[in-house]
Formats: structure tokens, C-alpha cells, sequence
């Protein structure tokens, strides 16, 4: 008997792969039959929970290198669908979860501020199929597969910005321009995949891996490579193509907001990495010229442009909007240095960038709560009235800049060792220059909350809305302090995609 | 001359999906009207579904069905089934794209009375101008 329990149980663990993806996908339609507001968020939040819970057990399982595969409906590779989890995805998919769950404590007591109640199921409905949608796109290793999710997860992403139209009507034609890029990103990414299958016949990543290194040098290969750097670049707002992000993150409602912004952008920055090391060969020249000539530039130019832009913006939502296009500047600068350590530097700044920008973002959700607004002068004097919310910006703030002791300073201070590694000076001082101006726009905010006068005085929020900010505020500096989960796991995570 | 006429020929069905996915994309960057660049999207998504359709397509093919068992079928060709099937989940993948976005269509038309790029703009500039002049107000008083 017992043995059979133990059975059991070691069977759910080699399906684990499988149920972080569809335990958010089941819960989905449940959530639309009850059609009860309170419920919706109960189901949700444990939904959230045992995301978490199977994402630990999944990074516990593979930290040590190993790599745990799951075949769809037992079918093998390259005929099956297979999703394979390693030290790369296996950060990814507890990054998704932990902001997941972070998330939804604070729409409990902020989501009726900016949404009708009869429309809470669906919104939370519409949640879960978008993080459904993002785990699958780590998860799996069959590159349509990968399409199929970005497209739910995207779909679902359309439809939560559109909900900020209760308060801002230009949250629609924010989703819809959004629509039209994403869309158009996802089918260059298609056409990308329809390449790669013409030259190799096959849709498993391993397998194309192989096939193609037989081919050798493949113009069509190639092509399928150009046309997916375009779409995932539209996906990730890599610098010319990052026009809709400003809009779509300022006009969605704060609780979506901070959701993509820790994430969205992350998972495809993903997929371009697990594309390149995994897909094609990193080795390869037209790989590299490509990173070197094109990514790099765009990169330092979204790290110093975007930054310049936020010091003028007004809303601060746009304002950390612009900020994080450029943090995505650093994230594929760290990518196109090519270098174990840029790669790594790169996944570790996903994953600290994601904590912080979902602190400020979630902080400044705090304040609008009170303030319903977030132009900077209505946040005038804030830190006296509301000290715990503005104590917990300041955090996330500092960790924007990469000021020692939080986790922003780990990542960029990787990323500069890995450009002076391989040389590159100037960028080297240009990263430097652009925290610089982070200095200038977060200063200006503090300067706001706590140097100047306000006219109107607010209570501060309640306990249950501080208590996801300060979550993520110490998460912010734990990651500074303690950094074995997320460098080691990358240190881990680059030498398999480098193998 | 004859080889340039031969290689246009030979590669006929990816012209066609060459220009078909340019003029959908032209068509969605030019037009302001937004149910115009809903089409122009349609176009350049279908062009991809063309593409797909024909790199699965063998001269001569058949449907992928297994005939008859006895008989000796390894010498029948048919055509890649993989690549139509794929493009299956693509179009319910466009059709889900089209019908969300003529949604958001219908919700910035009542929003806004219009439908036309240009237009909303303006309107939006509008509102931040009347919301800067309210705000110049209120710290002169």
C-alpha cells in the first residue's frame, strides 16, 4: 500500500511539467460557470498558489542541472509535443508565478477601484488564461507550440488593457494598437517557424537543432531566424518596435500593468534566448553578426533614449513605462555580448527587473487608490500621509537605479563586469550613464513625495493592499542580499544553453 | 532571360505570398481607418496561411489517407498533412485576432463616435489639453 502511495506521487512529479500549464487553463472556464466575485479571486489566488508550489518543485528538481522532459499524450519527440524544463525556464516559470500570486492579493482590495464588479470574473478569467498563456510559452519545447501559447497569452493581454477604459478611454485604442503590432509580431514569428520546418521538417527544438547543424549554412534558415528576431522584437518592445508599449502600460488597469510588466516582456526576451542557444547555433556567424551589428546597437540606444524620455514624462505610469523599455535595453544588451556571463546577467536582470518594476508599479497603484490619479503633483507630500507605500516605492526605486544592497545593483553590476569581459568600454560607461538618469526621474518622484508641501492630506491604504508592495519591496532586497537563487540558478541555466 | 522567366515561374506560389503579405501590411501601416487596417491584417495573416499550405503541397499528391493496406503504398505520393494542419490552429488563432479586434472596433466607436485614426487623436489631444488648462487653473487660484 504504501508502496503504491509512493508510486503515486512519484507519478505526479513527472507530470509536473504538464500541470503548471493547465492548472491556470482549468480554472479559467470554472471561474465564468460560478460567476461570483469573491469566488473568482479565492479560485484564482489558489490556482496562483499552486502555480507557485509546483514551479518550486519544479526549480528544486532541476537546479542541480538536470533537465525533466514531458511528452504530450506520450507521444515522443520529434512526432510529440514535448515540454522540457531546465535551469533557464524553470527561473522563468517561478518569476511568472511568484508576481502571479503577488498580483492577485492586491486585486482583492484595489481591482473594484478600477473595474465594474459584475465584470470581476471575467477579468480574473482573462488573468488566468494570459498566465496560462505565458507559463506554456516557457514550458514547451515544440516551437508552434510556442506560437500558440504567445497568441493566448497576447489575446488575454488585449482584452485586461481594454479594461482600463472604465477609467481612461484611451486604454481601447492603447489595446488596439497593441493588437495590431502584437499580431502582426506573431505572424512574422510564423513565418519564422514555416521557414525553419521548410529546411529541417521538423518543430522540436532539439531536433531542428540537429537537423540544422547537417544542413550547414542555410539561407532559408537564416531567413526563418530574421523574420523571428523581427516578431519576437515586436513581442519584447525592442527599441524601434516598442511603440506600443508606453500606451498600452499606462492606460491598463495598475493590477495588468504590473502583471506584464514583469513579465510579458520577459518571456519573450525568453524565447529569443532559448531560439538562439537552443534552436539555432549561437556559434554561428550570422547569429552573431546580427547580435553584434543590429541587437546591440538598439539595445544601448532604448537604454539611453528611453531613459531620457521618462525624465520628462508627466504620468508615472508612462514614466515607468519609458524606464522599462530601457531596462529591456539592458536586458538584450546582456544577450548580444554573447558571453556566458552577459547571458547570465541578462536572466538574473529578468528576474530582479521583474520584482522591481512590479513594486513600483503596485506601489503607485497604492497611491491612485487615494489619489486617482498618477500625474506627479498629485503624489505632492504623499510620504508624510502615507509613509509605508512611499518607504516601499523608494525601494523599488533604488533598485531601479542599482543603488548596493538591492537587487537592481546585482544585475546591472553583472552586466558591467560581462561588457568590460569582452571589451566594450564605451558601453560599459553608457550603462553607467543611463542609471544616471534613472537617478534623475526616480529623484524627481522622491523629491515630490517627501521634500514638498500638500495641500490635501490621505489616509494611509489598508493592510491587505501594503501587505503584496511590501511583498515585492522585500523581495527587492532580499534578491540584493542573498543572491544563490537567482545567479547560481543562471550560472546553471547558461552553461546548459552554452553547452 | 529564360532562366530569370523560369526561376519567377518556378517559384510562382511564393510571389503571390510575397505580395500578398506586403500589400496586407502596407494596407495596415497606411490606412487610418480602423476597420481597414483589421482587413489589411486579415490579408497579410492569410497570406501566411498560403505560404504554409504550399510547402506542404507535393506535385502530383494525394491526400495523406491510407488507401489500401494490401496494397503497396509506399510508392504513392501524397502531400505533407503537418504544415495544413498547423495552419488550422493559425486561422482560429486569426479569427480569434479579428473578432477581439472589430470588439475593441465597436467599444472605441461608441467611445468615441469614429472610427478613423486621426480623428481619435485629436480627441485625445483634446482631453490633455483641457486637463492641462484645468490643472494651470487650479494652482493659479
Amino acid at each position: 500500500m504504501a508502496s503504491e502511495i509512493k508510486q503515486g506521487a512519484l507519478e505526479l512529479v513527472n507530470h509536473l511539467p504538464i500541470l503548471q500549464v493547465i492548472t491556470p487553463m482549468l480554472i479559467a472556464p470554472i471561474l465564468v460557470v460560478f460567476n461570483n466575485k469573491t469566488l473568482s479571486w479565492l479560485l484564482s489566488f489558489v490556482g496562483a498558489l499552486a502555480c507557485l508550489f509546483i514551479s518550486i518543485l519544479l526549480i528544486q528538481a532541476v537546479s542541480d542541472g538536470s533537465i525533466l522532459t514531458y511528452y504530450l499524450g506520450g507521444w515522443a519527440p520529434p512526432i510529440g509535443i514535448e515540454y522540457r524544463i531546465d535551469a533557464a525556464n524553470a527561473i522563468l516559470l517561478l518569476l511568472i508565478s511568484i508576481i502571479s500570486a503577488i498580483v492577485l492579493i492586491f486585486s482583492y482590495s484595489s481591482l473594484h477601484a478600477e473595474i465594474p464588479e459584475e465584470k470581476h470574473t471575467l477579468f480574473y478569467s482573462c488573468f488566468l488564461l494570459c498566465l496560462t498563456g505565458l507559463l506554456g510559452v516557457v514550458a514547451t519545447a515544440d516551437i508552434f507550440n510556442v506560437f500558440v501559447f504567445l497568441e493566448i497569452s497576447s489575446l488575454s493581454t488585449y482584452v485586461l488593457v481594454a479594461q482600463g477604459a472604465y477609467l481612461d478611454r484611451r486604454a481601447l485604442s492603447a489595446s488596439f494598437n497593441y493588437l495590431i503590432m502584437g499580431t502582426i509580431g506573431a505572424t512574422f514569428f510564423v513565418i519564422g517557424i514555416g521557414y525553419i520546418y521548410m529546411a529541417t521538417g521538423s518543430l522540436n527544438m532539439m531536433d531542428i537543432a540537429e537537423r540544422a547543424s547537417q544542413l550547414g549554412d542555410n539561407r532559408t534558415i537564416q531567413a526563418g531566424f530574421a523574420f523571428i528576431v523581427v516578431g519576437m522584437g515586436l513581442k519584447l518592445a525592442m527599441v524601434p518596435l516598442h511603440v506600443w508599449l508606453p500606451n498600452a502600460y499606462t492606460f491598463a488597469p495598475t493590477v495588468v500593468t504590473c502583471f506584464l510588466a514583469a513579465t510579458a516582456t520577459k518571456v519573450a526576451l525568453y524565447v529569443l534566448i532559448r531560439f538562439v542557444f537552443s534552436v539555432f547555433n549561437y556559434e554561428d556567424s550570422f547569429v552573431n553578426e546580427l547580435f553584434f551589428l543590429l541587437l546591440m546597437p538598439l539595445a544601448v540606444i532604448a537604454m539611453i533614449a528611453a531613459s531620457v524620455i521618462a525624465i520628462f514624462k508627466q504620468n508615472l505610469k508612462k514614466l515607468l513605462a519609458y524606464s522599462s523599455l530601457a531596462q529591456i535595453g539592458y536586458m538584450l544588451l546582456g544577450l548580444s555580448l554573447m558571453s556566458q556571463k552577459g547571458l547570465a546577467s541578462s536572466l538574473v536582470h529578468m528576474v530582479n527587473h521583474g520584482f522591481t518594476k512590479a513594486a513600483l508599479f503596485m506601489s503607485l497603484g497604492a497611491f491612485m487608490l487615494n489619489t486617482k490619479n498618477v500625474y506627479i503633483k498629485s503624489l505632492r507630500g504623499l510620504g508624510k500621509s502615507m509613509p509605508f507605500t512611499s518607504a516601499a516605492f523608494l525601494i523599488g526605486g533604488l533598485s531601479l537605479i542599482g543603488v548596493p544592497g538591492t537587487a537592481g545593483f546585482i544585475s546591472k553590476w553583472l552586466l558591467l563586469e560581462a561588457a568590460l569581459e569582452t571589451g566594450y568600454w564605451l558601453v560599459a560607461i553608457l550603462i553607467i550613464v543611463s542609471s544616471l538618469f534613472a537617478v534623475i526621474y526616480i529623484w524627481k518622484i522622491v523629491e515630490v513625495l517627501y521634500f514638498s508641501e500638500s495641500s490635501e492630506s490621505y489616509d494611509e491604504v489598508s493592510v491587505l493592499t501594503l501587505m503584496p508592495v511590501w511583498i515585492l519591496a522585500l523581495f527587492c532586497i532580499f534578491l540584493g542580499i542573498n543572491t544563490s537563487l537567482t545567479v547560481d540558478v543562471a550560472n546553471m541555466a547558461t552553461e546548459i544553453l552554452f553547452k | 532571360m529564360n532562366s530569370g522567366l523560369n526561376f519567377i515561374y518556378g517559384h510562382l506560389p511564393y510571389w503571390l505570398f510575397i505580395i500578398l503579405m506586403l500589400s496586407g501590411l502596407f494596407i495596415v501601416v497606411s490606412r487610418g481607418n480602423l476597420i481597414k487596417k483589421i482587413v489589411g491584417l486579415n490579408i497579410f495573416q492569410t497570406s501566411v496561411f498560403m505560404f504554409y499550405i504550399s510547402i506542404g503541397k507535393m506535385k502530383g499528391g494525394t491526400a495523406p489517407i491510407l488507401l489500401d493496406k494490401s496494397a503497396n503504398n509506399s510508392a504513392v505520393i501524397y502531400s505533407n498533412p503537418l504544415p495544413h494542419v498547423l495552419i488550422l490552429t493559425a486561422i482560429v488563432v486569426g479569427i480569434a485576432t479579428t473578432a477581439l479586434g472589430l470588439a475593441l472596433i465597436i467599444k472605441i466607436r461608441e467611445e468615441y463616435e469614429t472610427v478613423e485614426e486621426d480623428d481619435i487623436q485629436k480627441l485625445d489631444q483634446n482631453d490633455l489639453e483641457k486637463y492641462n488648462k484645468k490643472n494651470v487653473m487650479e494652482t493659479n487660484s
